[in-house]
Parts: structure tokens; sequence; C-alpha cells
């Protein structure tokens, strides 16, 4: 079990250093950089201001030297430039380059400066992390629960009106993604023009705090396409539960229904979308662009 | 000129009788639901003369009751439709209107419909289809927007105006608003759904955009299943190294958020440098690969018939795949013009290979799993007894026998594909911005949801019932195929 688990995490660490290092030659390609060359500097500047702009900032060496630096285990670069200049990526903020340290990368702790927002990385993805983990705790509480219970129903009696009306419920929920129920969601209840009129149709106040009128609307709107596969997953448990043989047992025993379902199908019959299915959607809710409805 | 109201004449008859009809509907479905928690199942027997009983009383009648009236509503919605198909333009107001423009759509899902259900015996798969009422609605509501895009963009039909045109007067105006300077009581006099940020057509673009799914979707899927078959066979058959080596290259697409990796394909940087170019090179090259090789494992013991099959087959498909590769303007552009047989908008190009790129992990996982599961059946070690090749084992053994579970995903993949087209669409990436497709409407229309939702409503509604649809078929399919 230690074996695996080690295994898994060698290969989980590989993955992220692909993906990285996928997306790091991607944004290092040629006219991505001319692009941030002519943003940050002057949009005016002539082909060969854009070369010495790069190449002062120490742009133009290989990938795998930017990307060894970037990760913390090759030494950040110190370039004397062309003006006159040095710059260094230790040197950010006006650190003297004698006492600079070596490496600065992601193991140091050192995520970048975002160009776009003027701030340490490290601090953008905190921030954002804790909205995006305050919506998808939010997510997980209603989404988890209400799909376990239409999974549950639908699935003790196979076949019946219940089970039929609650397995199309979840068919439309997973044929609804976000930006489809989103519309709808703001028509019906957060227009101006038509509709109740209930919530606020704009999260941007959630931001600071979390009311019951602003939150309603983003949470439905992402819990809603996740439920119907935890749903589907429930219910195909259960019914596959139902027909076993330790059920049957019970039933010819004489246990009523009501205990049937509550004490020995739902135990097994939730193991499979608890482990298999919610992990893996913990993982997705938290990949999955948000949609912010405003 | 008068603007339309939403049901004209017809609904002071309709609307009572529907509002009445759906009120019941709903009490009735909620009362049954709560009596068959505390009601015991009814067991039907058969009675002496061959019928089966039905249970009596008033349990008997809140069982039924809901289907009576889900008939009486279903009766008054048709009401409306042949009601607007058959009265004079303007009578059986908007909803008539859309009717009556949508009349070639009926005609066809009627032919469709009548045809299949007389020959469903003779159609296999196909023909069961229609003995499962979920796949019925779902196959009639793929059919009705293949239909719609077809006729309005092959046959020009079905759009009252051009989707870019617009009419000074109409930004934002609401559905059923007469044009400005139209006459006569005609086609084309309203703008049924009302006008949208730009003063465009909401009906016409909804219609159109339809095209745009119907057109990319199947198509992409079925490149992605292409990719899928061939990686994926292979790796369940021999397993090993090559399986691992496979395996980790889908986890790793698999683990990007997609969105991230749209918004870094489908940059213009990105797209000059040609990333783009060379995976359509590489992605559309498994469909030829594979027939090559299907045809091979098959036609191996007798060269001649096999040198000629796959002289004309793959043939033109290296023909067809290098005209599709070879785009002026790209970096590849090797083809001379009059050998090219036809090229692709760039930007559609662009969201096709991202699209299939997505979506083939998922199907490569899929088909090793079941390839997993059949390699261990007798009929294989038989084949392998008779000293069969190893493709064809698994093109000629394995693939037939995977094809239920791979056509249902089939239909699945489509609606998802469908949602990331509209995903696409959504962040404003790919697709030229004025493009009719249900993403960017949507994207547009939502920048004023809160004071005029009807731009972004019927593209959203039709997104939805597109991708429901293709569930339900799916469903039905699974239903199907697990019988026999």
């Amino acid at each position: 079990m230690g074996l695996f688990v080690l295994r898994r995490f060698g290969v989980m660490i590989l993955t992220a250093l692909c993906l990285t290092f996928v997306v790091f030659v991607l944004t290092n390609l040629e006219p991505n950089l001319e692009k941030l060359a002519k943003t940050q500097g002057n949009a005016r500047m002539s082909d060969e201001q854009v070369e010495t702009w790069l190449s002062n900032r120490g742009y133009h060496r290989p990938v795998a030297v930017k990307y060894g630096e970037w990760l913390g285990v090759l030494p950040g670069y110190v370039i004397e430039g062309t003006d006159g200049e040095t710059r260094g990526r230790c040197l950010r903020g006006g650190v003297d380059p004698a006492d600079a340290a070596r490496f600065c990368g992601i193991l140091q702790g050192d995520w970048g400066f975002s160009t776009v927002f003027k701030e340490d990385v490290w601090k953008i993805v905190l921030t954002r992390l804790g909205q995006t983990a305050k919506l998808m705790g939010w997510v997980m509480a209603v989404m988890v629960p209400s799909s376990l219970i239409i999974g549950v129903l639908a699935g003790m009696r196979e076949g019946s009106k219940l089970d039929r009306s609650l397995s199309t419920v979840s068919i439309v929920t997973t044929a609804t993604p976000e930006y489809v129920s989103g519309v709808i969601f703001i028509t019906v209840f957060a227009s101006s023009a038509v509709g109740l009129k209930w919530f606020n149709g704009s999260a941007t106040s959630a931001m600071e705090d979390i009311t019951f009128l602003n939150f309603t609307l983003p949470v439905m709107t992402v819990a809603l396409y996740g439920m119907g596969y935890i749903a589907r997953m429930t219910r195909a448990s259960m019914t596959e539960v139902m027909t076993a043989q330790y059920i049957r047992t019970a039933r010819l025993k004489g246990v009523s229904f009501r205990n049937i379902v509550l004490k020995h199908a739902l135990r097994n019959a939730l193991i499979a979308p608890l482990t298999t299915q919610l992990i893996s959607d913990i993982g997705y809710v938290f990949l999955n662009p948000r949609i912010r409805i405003s | 000129m008068e603007n339309l109201t939403w049901t004209g004449s017809l609904g002071t008859i309709l609307y009572p009788t529907l509002l009445a009809a759906a009120g019941l509907f709903a009490i009735a479905v909620v009362l049954q639901i709560l009596t068959s928690l505390v009601v015991e199942p009814y067991r039907a027997q058969t009675l002496p003369d061959g019928r089966l009983s039905r249970r009596g009383g008033a349990i008997g009648l809140i069982e039924r009751a809901p289907q009576y009236l889900l008939w009486a509503l279903i009766l008054v919605v048709l009401g409306y439709l042949v009601g607007g198909v058959v009265a004079p333009y303007g009578k059986a107001g908007i909803v008539g209107a859309i009717s009556k423009q949508l009349t070639p759509v009926w005609i066809a899902l009627v032919l469709t419909y009548a045809a299949s259900i007389r020959y469903k015996r003779r159609l296999g798969l196909y023909g069961k289809l229609f003995d499962s009422t979920v796949g019925m609605i779902g196959f009639g509501i793929v059919m009705f927007w293949v239909y719609t895009a077809f006729f309005s963009s092959v046959g020009g039909m079905i759009a009252t105006h051009d989707p870019l045109s617009q009419v000074s007067g109409l930004k934002n105006k609401l559905p059923g608003t007469a044009v400005p300077n139209a006459t006569d009581f005609a086609m084309g006099a309203h703008y049924l759904l009302g006008g949208d940020n730009l003063a465009r057509d909401v009906f016409s673009r909804m219609v159109l955009g339809s095209w745009e799914v119907v057109k990319i979707a199947p198509l992409a899927t079925m490149f992605a299943f292409m990719v899928g078959i061939t990686l994926g066979v292979p790796a369940g058959y021999y397993g090993g190294k090559l399986d691992t080596v496979l395996s980790f290259l889908a986890n790793l697409i698999l683990a990007f958020p997609v969105i991230l990796l749209f918004y870094l394909l489908v940059t213009p940087e990105i797209v000059l440098t040609g990333i783009p170019s060379y995976m359509a090179a590489v992605l559309f090259l498994f469909p030829v690969l594979f027939a090559t090789v299907f045809l091979n494992a098959r036609f191996r013991t007798d060269p001649m018939k096999r040198n000629v099959i796959l002289g004309v087959v793959v043939g033109a498909m290296v023909w067809a795949y290098l005209s599709l590769i070879s785009q002026p303007g790209t970096v590849m552009n090797f083809l001379p013009a009059a050998l090219d047989l036809f090229n692709i908008p760039p930007g559609i190009l662009v969201v096709f290979v991202s699209v299939v790129f997505v979506n083939s992990p998922t199907v490569f996982r899929i088909v090793r799993g079941l390839t997993l599961d059949l390699s261990t059946r007798d009929y294989v070690a038989a084949a392998q007894t008779r000293g069969e090749g190893p493709w064809y084992i698994m093109l000629w053994e394995i693939l037939p026998n995977a094809r239920g579970p791979l056509i249902v995903d089939f239909c699945l993949r489509i609606g998802y594909t469908t949602i990331l087209l509209g995903t696409l669409g959504f962040f404003g990436l790919g697709l030229p911005p004025e493009s009719p497709d249900w993403g960017s409407t949507i994207n547009e229309g939502r920048k004023l949801l809160s004071i005029y939702p009807h731009p972004a409503l019927p593209p959203a509604l039709a997104l939805l019932s597109l991708v429901l649809g293709l569930n339900l078929l799916a469903d039905g399919l699974r239903e199907e195929s697990l019988r026999d």
C-alpha cells in the first residue's frame, strides 16, 4: 500500500512537471514574447528594440534553462543589459546583486511576479484560491447531499414513477452547462424586467461578504451541472445493491422496506459514488472554470 | 404595422386549456409520487380473456391521471403548432409564425418517423430505438435540430432575416416587434424573437447557429473516436510499456484544465506559430492509419484484392487528408491550388483541432478498458489459435463486439462536444465574434441579461434541448442494446 501511494505520488509529480513545462513552452513562444515586450515596453518598438528588450530581461535563452530557473533548480540569471542596467531573476524589487539569493523559483517559494496584475503571483493565487474554495465549499455542501438523495430515491425502486421522474431531472441537469443554467436562473430569479426578482444577479459583492442573496445563484449554477452525474452514479449503484441476495433475504425475513433501504442498502450503495466519483469531482470543480455570473 | 402577441387569436382558446392542463398535471405528478411512497406497487394479473388487470378506485385513478393529463398537454401544444402552420401568418402569434417557418422540419420529422416505425424490424439497432419512448423523444429532438440546421443553411428556408443584417430601430426590441418599413403581413415582417444588442434577428441567429454545431460536433467526435480507437485498442490488447506510455499521455491531457488549453491553443500568437496546423496534421492522420490497418488486416491473405481496395480507399483518404491540412496562409501550404479539394476557414480548423484533442483521451480510456475486458474472451483465444494476426483480432474480433458501449458513448460525446463548442463561443475563443453559434450569442446576450433576457434565452434553451436530446437518445440506445 505504501509503495502504491508512493508510486502514485511520483506519477502525480511527473504529470505536474509535464503540464507546467507544456504551458511554459507555449507561453514562451516567440510571438508571445514579442507581444509581452510590446505591452510592457512600448507598443511602437522596432524589431531591434524588441530584441534588446527581451534579451536584457533574459527571455532569449533556451526554454529548458528558463524553466529550470522558474522551478528553482538552476541559479537565476543575472544579465548586465546593453542599457547599462543589471537585471536578474532574484534582483526584483531593488535587491543588491551582492546579497541576492542564487536560486529563486517555485521550490524556494518565489512564484514570480505577475506583470498583468502588478502583484506577486503567490498572493494572486492565494486570494483566488480562497474565493474558489469558498464557492466550491458551498457547491459541495449543496451538490453532494441533494444528488445522493436523488440517486437513492431513484434507485430504491427501479422503474417506478419516482425513478423515472428523478432520472429525467438528473439527465436534464447533466445537459445544462453552467453558462446555460446561469442565463436561465438570472432570467427567472434575478432579471429586473421579468421573473421573480428574488436574488442578486451579480456575485461581485460576494467577494467581500457572502449573503444568501448574492451567493445562491452562483452556487446553484455550478452545483446543478455536477449533480446529475453523481445522482446517476448513485442510482446505478443503488439499483445494483437492491437486487442483491442479502436484500432479498432481509425482505423475506419481513424487514420493512424503509429499514431495508436505510439500514441494509444505503451503506453499500454509497461506497462507489462516495469514493470514486466525489474525489475526482472535488478535483473537477476546482479545475472547472469559474463562470462568474455578473 | 402592428406587433405580434405570443399566441394571437389562437391563444384565447388554447391558453386557458394549456394552463389548466399544466397545473393539473403538476398536481397529479406530485400526488402520484406521494402515493407511491405509501402504497405498495400494484402487480397486474392476467385476466381470463388475456388482458391485464389494473388497479381501480381512487389510487388507480391517481396512478393513471398524470398519463391522461400529459396526453392532454401534448395535444394542446400540438394544437398551437398545427394551428400555426394552418392559420394565415400573424393570426396565431409568434408561436404560430415560428411553427409556420419550421414547416419543412415538421414534414421531414413526420416522414422520418413514419418510415422508421413502419420498417423498424428491419433496421437493426436503429429500429429498436423506436421501441423505447425515451429513445424516441431523444431522437426526435436531435433530428429536429439536425433538420433545422440543414434546411436553414443549405436550404435557406427557415430563417426570416439575414443573421448579420441590422435593422435600425430594432435594437433590443421585444419578441414580435414589427420591422419598421415592412408593409404586408407576411414572413419577415416581424422580429419573431426580438432583436439583439446590435439590432439583429434573434430567431434567425438561433436557427442558423444550429448549423455551426451540427457541422462541427459530430465530425469532431468522429475524429476523436478514430484517434481513441486507433491508440486504445492496441494499448489494451498488448498492454505493457505501450499501454503505460499512452495512458500517461492520456492522463496528462485529461489533467489539463480544458479552458486553459483552449486559451493557449486558440490565441492568435499561437495560431501564427502553426502549432494547431501541426496538431491537425497529426490528428487527422489517424483515420487514414485506421483505414489502412483495418483493410489490410482483413484482406491480407488475398494480396491482389487487398492492393486494389487499399489503393482506392487509402488513395482517396490521403488526398482528402492532404487537402485538409494544406491551407493557404498557414505554415502548411504545399498542395497546388488545383489539387486542393477544400479549405476550412482557419478559425474553425483551430476549434476543431482543440475539440478533437480534448475528447480523444477519454475515448482512448474507454476503448482501452473495453479491449482489456474483451481480450479475455474465448473467441479471441479461438482466433489466436487459428493463427490470425494481432491486428485482425483487434479490429475484426474485439472492436465489433465493443460497438454497443461505443455507440452510446458516441451520442453522449456529441452532447459533450456541443457543450464544449458553446464554452468556446462563450469565452469568445476561436470562432469569429459575429458568428451566430450559440455560445457566442449567449455571451453577447449575457451583458444586458438582467434588463433584456430575450436575446440570450433562445440560444441557451436551444443548446440545452439539443444536449438533452442527445443524452436521452444515448439512454434509449443503452436500454435497447442491453436488452439483447
